[in-house]
């Protein structure tokens, strides 16, 4: 059983040619390094397994650029058996017709066997690129890939473009949508989220992994991603603020009842409001209010989110008990894939 | 009080390129650390006003750092520059090569400022500490500070460590602004009192545009020993002034409209966070200030502690005068 679980853990791979910056970005979201620091990350040479033990535990693989995983010494079977997502990552300040050329071999190689595997392309470094370039280098990317694609019989293949940087907000927006699309609940929480906002005039509320910033849902407004930075750093500042005055106390004093999970606030001049609550111990909830009357009733923002809380709690436990085996033919009919794969 | 008192002429002074300019605009202009590099030479004499609580108006005089500038600030344009100073910061580069000539040209300034404002207060910031790596910074900072020493001519000097890249940027402004602030110790009994009738564990002041700490009451400290308390975080205010501010850029940036009319709009007016160990806020307190409380843990008691502090305003300005 205690296999079965582990097996069921959604797996990201992170391939590219090398110095293409795979393991750039596993620093900088997984393990908070500073974006300027990657500049003196040592190339990886072996396969470099992280497991990330969060809301859902995920692994993440960086795979070593200058591999051949096709090569008859290697089994991809193991390697590409459990995966969710295969991240392939391109440097757009460089030459990239060979990660091109490779990229859909892998493709071509993977569909045969593994169809389900989602494949996520990231135009990395694009931060040092004026807009313009930056759209061409991307249109050139997709029509290259898919062209390829289309020559070799594959049409709709499943693959998705992003533009990323690892210096601006670009790569956790990325990242988010590979991991939402990994998220067998996620039609679920967008619905939930959907009657929070719009229940509560929120403008956009987002379900944030605490760790690494990735949101794991929101609502189904369009993302702005000016209003994502100033929730994803709302959480920096809570938690830089509370580590501050969160030492344990010689004589822990209190004032009266409280409850267990943090929360917090901000309202600003022109009235509008930032709002933090602590889902469990990996989930925060974070939402803009822009109505001016929202700091007066907070309370019922609270009590609102307190509702959303309990059904966030629903939803997951009953996707403990599920991949426990407990509760079987009930509850969404919708394919699972930690659910197969213990079936099978 | 008339308004020349109240003026403080600070003068900012260095070698060129040692970072006066680049701390000014971070400090006082809203700048974020790595859009200083746009920042050019300052040419002879930059002079700003820096409001600061109301009553106290910093008057800046940049002083560019070339040599032919130093020269002139030093021979012909010396009674100018020197009279009536009542601060001099001066700023050293801790990657500079030609650490003799810095400190010869230092004790010039001192012989001169010593001449026309005996009374000045002399801050002595070592700047861009960032470059020297962590395990040396503590001795090479020791071993300036003492050439420093020597060079000042039984002028009082205070001397810190600071980087624009962290926090120690604002424990070095926080000092030399602590030390020019009026009816500090009326401010600091008010906040004491006030910080026993809501059971508050801390109190912290800050300057509203600067965000710089003002002062600070701490009922956790043993009452014998006024520097030792409980929070094992002693860079805790400066970490805030950071915190804050860095914030506050996020918003600006999604507020459109010109730069500098939206950070201000991005200003907050109330911050509150509840967790298990302590409860905190951090609101627009008066014009020119914010206030940080931390109190134990307790929702009502909590909701309570805002509302009196908002009430607690009027109290504030009438026992300290503050504002006027």
């Amino acid at each position: 059983m205690a296999k079965n679980t582990r097996q069921a853990k959604p797996r990201l791979l992170l391939m590219g040619q090398r110095r293409s910056g795979k393991s750039s970005i596993t620093s900088v979201v997984f393990h908070k390094m500073e974006p300027q620091e990657t500049l003196f990350l040592e190339s990886t040479t072996r396969i470099q397994k992280d497991i990330m033990n969060s809301f859902m535990d995920f692994q993440v693989w960086d795979f070593p650029g200058q591999l051949d995983y096709f090569d008859s010494t290697f089994d991809t079977t193991q390697i590409f058996a459990d995966i969710g997502a295969l991240i392939w990552v391109i440097d757009a300040q460089d030459e990239y017709s060979d990660s091109l050329a490779r990229l859909t071999t892998t493709i071509i190689n993977l569909q045969n066997t593994f169809p389900h595997i989602n494949v996520e392309v990231f135009v990395h470094k694009t931060d040092s690129l004026n807009e313009d370039f930056r759209s061409d280098i991307f249109q050139d990317v997709v029509q290259r890939v898919g062209d390829d694609l289309n020559d070799a019989g594959y049409i709709n293949p499943n693959v998705s473009y992003h533009l990323t940087s690892i210096y601006d907000s670009s790569i956790f927006e990325a990242l988010s949508s590979v991991i939402q699309k990994l998220i067998p609940e996620l039609d679920v929480l967008q619905n939930l989220l959907d009657t929070l906002i719009n229940n509560s005039g929120m403008t956009k509320a987002y379900l944030f992994d605490i760790l690494s910033k990735i949101y794991v849902a929101s609502d189904t407004r369009p993302v702005d991603s000016d209003i994502y930075e100033i929730c994803a750093n709302y959480i920096d500042l809570t938690v830089d603020f509370t580590d501050l005055y969160n030492y344990p106390r010689d004589d822990p004093k209190s004032l009266g009842e409280q409850m267990e999970e943090v929360e917090s606030s901000m309202t600003f001049e022109d009235g509008k409001m930032v709002y933090l609550k602590e889902m469990n111990k990996h989930l925060c909830l974070v939402t803009v209010i822009q109505n001016k009357e929202a700091k007066d009733k907070k309370g019922l923002i609270d009590y609102n989110v307190h509702i959303f809380q309990d059904a966030l709690k629903a939803v997951f436990e009953r996707a403990w008990e599920k991949t426990g085996g407990e509760v079987t033919g009930e509850g969404q009919s919708s394919a699972r894939p930690e659910q197969n794969s213990l079936e099978t | 009080m008339d308004a020349r008192k109240r003026k403080k002429k600070v003068l900012l002074m260095g070698k060129s390129g040692s970072g006066k300019s680049s701390m000014r605009s971070i400090i006082f202009s809203n700048y974020v650390a790595k859009d200083v590099r746009r920042l050019g030479a300052t040419i002879d004499v930059e002079h700003s006003h820096a409001r600061f609580m109301g009553n106290l108006t910093l008057n800046l005089w940049d002083c560019g750092g070339q040599d032919a500038f130093m020269d002139s600030y030093l021979n012909s344009q010396r009674e100018n520059v020197f009279t009536n100073a009542q601060v001099l910061i001066y700023v050293f580069d801790i990657e500079s090569r030609e650490v003799d000539r810095d400190l010869d040209t230092y004790s010039a300034v001192i012989s001169a400022l010593k001449q026309f404002s005996p009374s000045a207060m002399v801050f002595c910031l070592v700047h861009k500490m960032d470059l020297v790596q962590a395990e040396h910074r503590e001795r090479i900072y020791e071993e300036r500070c003492r050439m420093i020493l020597t060079q000042s001519d039984s002028m009082s000097v205070e001397t810190f460590a600071s980087s624009i890249w962290d926090q120690t940027l604002y424990k070095a402004w926080a000092g030399i602004v602590h030390k020019m602030i009026p009816n500090l110790s009326i401010i600091e009994r008010f906040l004491r009192a006030f910080a026993e009738q809501i059971s508050a564990e801390e109190i912290v002041l800050f300057e509203r545009s600067t965000f710089l700490t003002v002062t600070s009451v701490d009922t956790t400290a043993p009452k014998s020993t006024s520097e030792e308390t409980a929070n094992p975080n002693p860079d805790r205010h400066e970490r805030i002034s950071n915190i804050m501010k860095s914030y506050k850029h996020t918003v600006a940036k999604s507020t459109k409209g010109p730069s500098s009319s939206s950070v201000s709009a991005a200003g907050f007016v109330l911050y509150k966070v509840q967790t298990p160990s302590f409860n905190a806020f951090l609101a627009r307190f008066t014009e020119n200030t914010y206030i940080a409380v931390v109190v134990p843990p307790g929702e009502a008691a909590f909701n309570c502690a805002v509302l009196n502090t908002m009430m607690a305003k009027g109290a504030f300005l009438k026992k300290t005068g503050v504002e006027g």
